[in-house]
C-alpha cells in the first residue's frame, strides 16, 4: 500500500458573516470555519470532495504539518494516488461548528457578551452543521461536491447532505453508519455526559473562566467511548489478560494492559479536547433522526435525490452494526435511489472505518474511480 | 465485448425502463448490459467481496447481502423481474428463495446448469465418478454447488410448489435452442432458463 502522505496542505478560516439559524430556534450571529484542502480545484469545478469527520475528529485529516510527525487522522485515505486521490480531487475537510480545534465552538468568544461561550454555545444539529458548510462550500465558490464523504457521526452528515441539498451532491459514502441512535447508543453517550458533568470542576459547563477542566470526567467519558470503537475480538487480540508487571498486586492500582491503555487514551485525550464540544457532539449524535427531522417523510426529503451513494458497514462494529447500515440501504432502495451496499470483514470494531483494510480500500477505490471515469 | 449468451437471453426477456434485481449478480454482467440496451434501473446481490469490487467497477449498483438469510430488504412487488441466473444450485433453500423472489419481482427468471445433460450422465455411468463439465467445473468435495438438479427435476419442483412456468429455453453447449433440446431437453440442454410466475 501506497504510504506516501499529502505534502502540501492548506489550513484556512472561513470568517462567515451571515447568521445561522438553528434548528433550536437559536441564531448564531456570524462564526468562524476551520478547514483544510488538499489538491486542487480543477477548471470545470467538478473534482471536490468533502471529508465530513466524527465525534472527536478535525479539520487535519491527511497529511502531516511542519515539524510535526503526526498524520491527519484520515491519511491512509486521503493523499497521491489514494483511494481519495488529491492527485485527482479537491479535497475539502473542515472542523464541525462547536468544535474546538479552530472552529467557531464553547470555546471561543461569544462576540455578544465578550466572554466565552462555554455551555451557552447552543445544541448544534446535523442540519445545523450541513446548512454551515453550504456556507463554506459558497464561500470557496464550489458549485457541487463530486463526493461527499463520512464515517461514523460523519457518514450520518454525508447522507444529510443529500437530504438537505439533493442536488448538490453527486456521491455520497457513508460508512459505519446508522440512520439514527439506538436507545443503546444513547445510553452510552449519557454515561460519558454524566461523566463530564458529576466532575467537580464542570461548573455548569463555565470550567474555563473558573480556569479549570472537568478533565476526570471528560477523560472517564472518553474511555467509554473507546471500549465501543473496539471490538472483543480487537481488544483480545490486542491486550489479552497481559498484566503490566508479571504479578497481581491485590489493589486498586492499574495491572491489566488494558486498563492502563485505557488511561492514557484518556488522559491524552483531554489535553486536546474540550468537553463541552464533547458534550454538543453526543447531543448532535443523540437529536440524529432524518426520517423524524422536518416534518417531512423521508421520501420528501430524497425526492429530488440524484446521488449515487455508497454504504460501507464492518462485521466487527457492534456500536453502528452492518444490521444499521443496511436500514440507510433500505431507506434508499425504497425510494429508488442509486446505492450500493458492502459489508467488510474486519476485527477492528467501529474504529475499522479509520484503518487500513484491502477489501475496504479496494471497494472506495472501485466505486471512486468508475465515477471518476464516467464523468 | 462479448457478453455471456445465456445472459442475453435472459437479457431479451426483460422490457425497456423496467425495474431489475439480479441475485447473485457476478461481476454485474448482466445489469451491465440491461443499462446500456433497456435503460433499467437495476441492483446486483451479491456475497463475494471480489463480485461486489468487479460490479463496482462495472458502475452497476450492487448490495452486498446472503441470499440465504432471504430478501428482508426488499419490499414486496418492488421489482418488475427478480433474476436467478446460474445461482440456484448454491442456495441453501432453494425453495424459500424463490417464494421471496417471487414475493419481490412481479416476475421471475430462474437460470441453472442441466445435472441431466448427457456430458453428466456418461461420466456418472462410466467413469463412476462426479461429473465434471464446463458449467460445472468443481471436484465434488470443493463445490459451491450444494443443489444441483436435472431440467426433470425442476419442472416436479415447480409443480410441487405451484411455481407457474410460463417461458423456457433449452440451450446447448454453444449455447442455441437445437432441434435435440427441443425434442429431449433433459438430455441435450446445458443450461435451462424459466420465466415464472
Amino acid at each position: 500500500m501506497n504510504n506516501k502522505s499529502i505534502e502540501k496542505i492548506t489550513t484556512n478560516i472561513a470568517k462567515i458573516r451571515t447568521p445561522l439559524r438553528l434548528v433550536s430556534g437559536k441564531t448564531l450571529p456570524q462564526y468562524d470555519l476551520k478547514y483544510e484542502t488538499y489538491g486542487e480545484l480543477n477548471e470545470n469545478k467538478d473534482n471536490a470532495v468533502l471529508i465530513c469527520h466524527a465525534l472527536s475528529g478535525n479539520h487535519h485529516a491527511a497529511g502531516k504539518y511542519q515539524g510535526d510527525d503526526k498524520v491527519g487522522w484520515w491519511d491512509n485515505m486521503i493523499g497521491p494516488e489514494k483511494p481519495i486521490d488529491t492527485n485527482k480531487q479537491f479535497v475539502v475537510c473542515l472542523n464541525n461548528l462547536g468544535g474546538c480545534h479552530g472552529t467557531t465552538g464553547p470555546t471561543s468568544i461569544n462576540p455578544e457578551t465578550n466572554k466565552v461561550y462555554g455551555s451557552d454555545f447552543p445544541i448544534i444539529t446535523v442540519n445545523d452543521w450541513v446548512n454551515s458548510q453550504k456556507e463554506l462550500m459558497d464561500y470557496l465558490d464550489i458549485p457541487y461536491w463530486q463526493f461527499i464523504v463520512g464515517g461514523s457521526l460523519g457518514g450520518m452528515q454525508a447522507f444529510e447532505w443529500t437530504l438537505q441539498f439533493p442536488l448538490l451532491v453527486k456521491n455520497c459514502i457513508v460508512i459505519a453508519a446508522a440512520p439514527k441512535l439506538t436507545a443503546q447508543n444513547i445510553a452510552f453517550n449519557e454515561i460519558a455526559r454524566q461523566a463530564i458533568m458529576k466532575d467537580p470542576n464542570w461548573h455548569d459547563g463555565n470550567y474555563l473562566s473558573k480556569g479549570v477542566f472537568p478533565n476526570h470526567g471528560l477523560a472517564l467519558a472518553r474511555m467509554l467511548g473507546h471500549i465501543t470503537y473496539l471490538s472483543d475480538a480487537s481488544m483480545k487480540e490486542k491486550f489479552g489478560r497481559d498484566l503490566k508487571k508479571s504479578k497481581l498486586n491485590f489493589n486498586y492500582e492499574v495491572e491489566f494492559q488494558i486498563e492502563s491503555y485505557l488511561r492514557y487514551q484518556g488522559e491524552k485525550f483531554v489535553t486536546g479536547f474540550d468537553a463541552n464540544t464533547y458534550m454538543l457532539m453526543t447531543k448532535t449524535l443523540d437529536y440524529y433522526d432524518p426520517i423524524k427531522d422536518l416534518s417531512k417523510s423521508i421520501k420528501d426529503r430524497l425526492g429530488d435525490s440524484k446521488s449515487k451513494y455508497l454504504i460501507i458497514s464492518f462485521t466487527s462494529d457492534w456500536r453502528f452494526p452492518p444490521i444499521r447500515s443496511k436500514e440507510i440501504v433500505k431507506i434508499l432502495l425504497d425510494n429508488e435511489n442509486n446505492v450500493s451496499y458492502s459489508e467488510i470483514t474486519a476485527d477492528g470494531g467501529h474504529d475499522a472505518f479509520l484503518m487500513e483494510n484491502k477489501d475496504y480500500f479496494d471497494v472506495m477505490r472501485s466505486f471512486i474511480k468508475e465515477v471518476d471515469d464516467g464523468f | 465485448m462479448a457478453f455471456r449468451k445465456d445472459l442475453l437471453l435472459i437479457s431479451s426477456w426483460i422490457k425497456n425502463d423496467s425495474k431489475v434485481l439480479d441475485l447473485g449478480c457476478g461481476s454485474g454482467e448482466l445489469l451491465k448490459i440491461l443499462k446500456q440496451n433497456k435503460n433499467i434501473k437495476g441492483y446486483g446481490v451479491d456475497n463475494d467481496i471480489q463480485n461486489i469490487k468487479s460490479s463496482l467497477k462495472n458502475n452497476v449498483n450492487v448490495l452486498q447481502m446472503d441470499l440465504d438469510k432471504g430478501l428482508n430488504s426488499f419490499e414486496s412487488n418492488s421489482f418488475d423481474y427478480v433474476v436467478l441466473a446460474q445461482s440456484l444450485q448454491v442456495v441453501k433453500k432453494p425453495k424459500d428463495l424463490i417464494n421471496e423472489m417471487l414475493r419481490v419481482g412481479k416476475e421471475i427468471i430462474v437460470s441453472f446448469p442441466n445435472m441431466g445433460h448427457w456430458s453428466s450422465r456418461i461420466q456418472l455411468l462410466f467413469k463412476g465418478m462426479m461429473p465434471i463439465t464446463t458449467n460445472l467445473p468443481y471436484r465434488w468435495d470443493n463445490t459451491p454447488n450444494i443443489h444441483l438438479c436435472t431440467i426433470k427435476d425442476f419442472l416436479k419442483f415447480c409443480r410441487d410448489n405451484n411455481f407457474e412456468i410460463t417461458e423456457q429455453c433449452i440451450t446447448n453447449k454453444k449455447q442455441k435452442s437445437s432441434l435435440l433440446t427441443k425434442i429431449i431437453p433433459n438430455l441435450f440442454g446445458e443450461i435451462a432458463t424459466f420465466r415464472i410466475r
